[in-house]
């Protein structure tokens, strides 16, 4: 044991002593490599004059050392952020001079605003439910198919694509170039719809409005699978007794899917709905990379990002990201308590 | 079914019931026959093949001769004369004519901050999660459901803020940037003076993993039998050697799962990326580069869809070779950000 122990204390020294040596020899990977081996170290050393305590001291140290590092951490990186930004918001672009509410009511009251209000509502009511429709259809049809997994997984794959790469998939799609000019067509919507005898098709993605729907099918593309695979098992854990009992009493197609497989799955199909939407609303990355907000494709994300960190205008990037977060707050408790209630019914 | 608990209690099932989608018992094969149809399969058919179109669209492009992809669709490649090449990637990796600057050193910096950014935060929350779980005090449910209810706190709340504290610091609280430089011997390489440094990357991916990952780990090492904990207690174990011994080797499941989420997390993060990394090839992620190219070479299909393809290519790869701790991880973590 005591061999052993001292063993630990001496690796902890070793990697420390590594990691050190790896920070100075300043190539990237070394860099990264010394940082996890520092703290590995650091943590055996602890670890071992953890063990050398006894009794209260010993439990006392336990909680230190296992609770410390994360409330440290979690107070400094979200807890004091979160009520600097909320006291941010009341203040001017600089942070120095109070304005009250004024950073909420340009907020809401400039109607060049309203545009990204008028696209965040949109992508937070067309995406969450489109996706999840589309995901229940496939997962009630693949339910009854022999080889479903091959189709799952593709379907799911977007979801392993960054929202950047995603956006460079669809600007091939969204590609326009002028038919008058050009006989060629580069982007796949415009060959597609050509071929079926749209002759001018416009440029897509200027097309206010139809080009946020354009690019809320980026986001549909990429949580559709996620919709499938949850619930394509709710739809596989409903219990066969309950199926086949509405069989024999005759319950078919629509009659079985609506008695009987929505209302067995409302909780999962509630908590794919409003999981969607938390995301949506958050992400920024599409908007960013395919219009920067221009064209009338504004949402809130992004809009919040650019006062932050292109205007430098403190005070409305502070108010709109806490109009972020009390738009997300209602989804996740509504998300949580649905979680819970199904967990007890299991 | 519990494994993880929560929404990943049912994503536990989903991964079973993928990997072995003929399992379902009662339902006699005859009956699943009777329910298929032919119009069903074609359905799913056409959105499988509709949803993979776009990203063979992107490789396809990506092997293309710059003057045929930015004059013909991707999907007249096929007829004679075959016209492909692999000139786009060594443009692309090392820097060309067109776009000067490479994407390589962008990708070795999203591994230099992806990696660390996933180990660091599992295990403090490891820890954390063991802290609450097993060695309770008067507060350890009021502090796990405080940290279960920072999750409602956006990132974009807390960059401003932190922003503000790397670099000027809070008040009397010194800058962090500071604080790093003045370490003697590493502090210059940790924080260069006057540049740019992978430390506030992996710090604030750390922090903001913390809430997730220490809720989930939580809900795992709490359903670990009692009886382990009592009798290594019994046998004077303290609580360091429990938690090397028992919690960290019976926790792989779950730390795998949360380790390939949280690395993709990172490794596709762009907003985190383009706040605390200032768009420098020193440290800059590859989700930053690949923003910057489509903005300024857009026109270059050939050259930005090959970018694209190297950046997406090491998910894919997590993805279909690692499908099981993939999904479970994902799909567990996806309120998460």
């Amino acid at each position: 044991m005591n061999a052993s122990k001292a063993g630990e204390l001496i690796v902890g020294i070793v990697l420390t002593v590594c990691g050190i040596a790896l920070f100075v020899t300043a190539t990237k990977v070394a860099l990264a490599a010394g940082w996890v081996l520092f703290f590995f170290g650091v943590l055996l050393i602890i670890f071992y004059l953890g063990a050398k305590t006894r009794g209260k001291v010993q439990t006392g140290m336990a909680r230190l050392v296992f609770l410390g590092p994360a409330i440290i951490l979690l107070v400094v990186g979200l807890v004091v952020p979160a009520i600097l930004t909320t006291w941010g918001s009341f203040l001017d672009a600089n942070g120095k001079k109070f304005v009250g509410l004024a950073n909420y009511s340009w907020t809401f009251t400039t109607p060049d605003n309203w545009v990204f209000l008028r696209n965040t509502a949109l992508w937070i009511i067309i995406t969450p439910i489109f996706s999840t429709a589309l995901g229940f259809f496939l997962a009630l049809l693949m339910d009854r198919m022999r080889r479903e997994s091959l189709p799952k997984s593709l379907i799911f794959m977007p979801m392993a694509i960054s929202f950047v790469g995603a956006s460079i998939i669809w600007t091939l799609v969204y590609e326009y170039r002028d038919p008058s000019v050009d006989a060629n067509q580069v982007g796949l919507l415009s060959a597609l719809v050509m071929k079926l005898g749209w002759a001018n098709p416009p440029n897509w993605l200027l097309w206010e409005p139809w080009n946020n729907f354009l690019l809320m099918i980026i986001m549909i593309w990429i949580q559709t699978g996620f919709a499938l695979v949850v619930l394509s098992a709710a739809i596989k854990a409903i219990p066969m007794d309950v199926t086949e009992a509405a069989m024999l009493d005759g319950a078919t197609g629509w009659k079985l899917l609506t008695k009987v497989t929505v209302p067995m799955i409302r909780g999962t199909l509630v908590v794919v709905l409003t999981t969607i939407a938390i995301g949506v609303l958050k992400v920024f990355d599409i908007v960013y990379t395919m219009t920067n907000g221009n064209f009338g494709t504004q949402v809130l994300a992004n809009e919040m990002y650019a006062q932050s960190f292109v205007q430098f205008d403190k005070g409305r990037g502070s108010a709109l990201a806490v109009v972020l977060f009390l738009a997300v707050t209602p989804l996740i408790v509504y998300n949580v308590t649905q979680l819970r209630k199904e967990q007890q019914i299991r | 079914m519990t494994e993880m608990g929560g929404l990943s209690g049912q994503f536990e099932e989903a991964v079973i019931k993928n990997a072995a989608p003929d399992s379902r018992e009662g339902m006699s094969s005859a009956m699943r026959r009777n329910l298929s149809s032919p119009w069903a399969s074609a359905f799913v058919i056409i959105v499988t093949i509709l949803w993979t179109v776009p990203t063979f669209g992107l490789l396809v492009t990506s092997l293309r001769p710059s003057d045929v992809a930015s004059d013909t669709g991707w999907w007249t490649a096929f007829v004679p004369p075959f016209n492909f090449t692999l000139d786009n990637y060594s443009q692309v990796i090392s820097g060309g004519t067109t776009i000067p600057q490479g994407i390589a050193p962008y990708f070795v910096n999203s591994f230099v901050i992806s990696i660390p950014a996933a180990i660091v935060p599992l295990v403090i929350a490891l820890m954390a999660a063991y802290g609450l779980a097993w060695v309770k005090f008067k507060w350890s449910n009021g502090i796990f459901l405080l940290i279960f209810a920072l999750q409602i706190v956006p990132i974009q709340m807390a960059l401003l803020p932190l922003l503000t504290l790397f670099n000027k610091g809070w008040g009397p609280i010194p800058p962090v940037k500071q604080v790093f430089q003045s370490i003697p011997v590493i502090g210059n390489d940790l924080w260069p003076q006057g540049g740019v440094s992978f430390v506030p990357l992996w710090i604030a991916h750390t922090m903001f993993a913390l809430p997730l990952a220490i809720f989930l780990l939580h809900n795992f090492i709490a359903m670990l039998p009692k009886d382990l904990f009592e009798a290594a207690r019994v046998d004077g174990a303290s609580h360091f050697l429990i938690f090397r011994t028992i919690v960290l080797p019976l926790s792989v499941p779950a730390i795998a799962s949360f380790a390939i989420f949280q690395f993709l997390w990172v490794w596709n993060d762009l907003l985190v990326g383009l706040t605390f990394a200032g768009g420098t090839v020193d440290v800059a992620p590859i989700t930053v580069y690949l923003a910057n190219i489509k903005g300024t070479y857009g026109a270059q299909l050939h050259l930005v869809t090959a970018g694209a393809f190297i950046a997406i290519i090491v998910p894919l790869i997590v993805f279909f070779s690692l499908q099981r701790f993939f999904v479970r991880g994902l799909l567990a973590g996806s309120v998460k950000g």
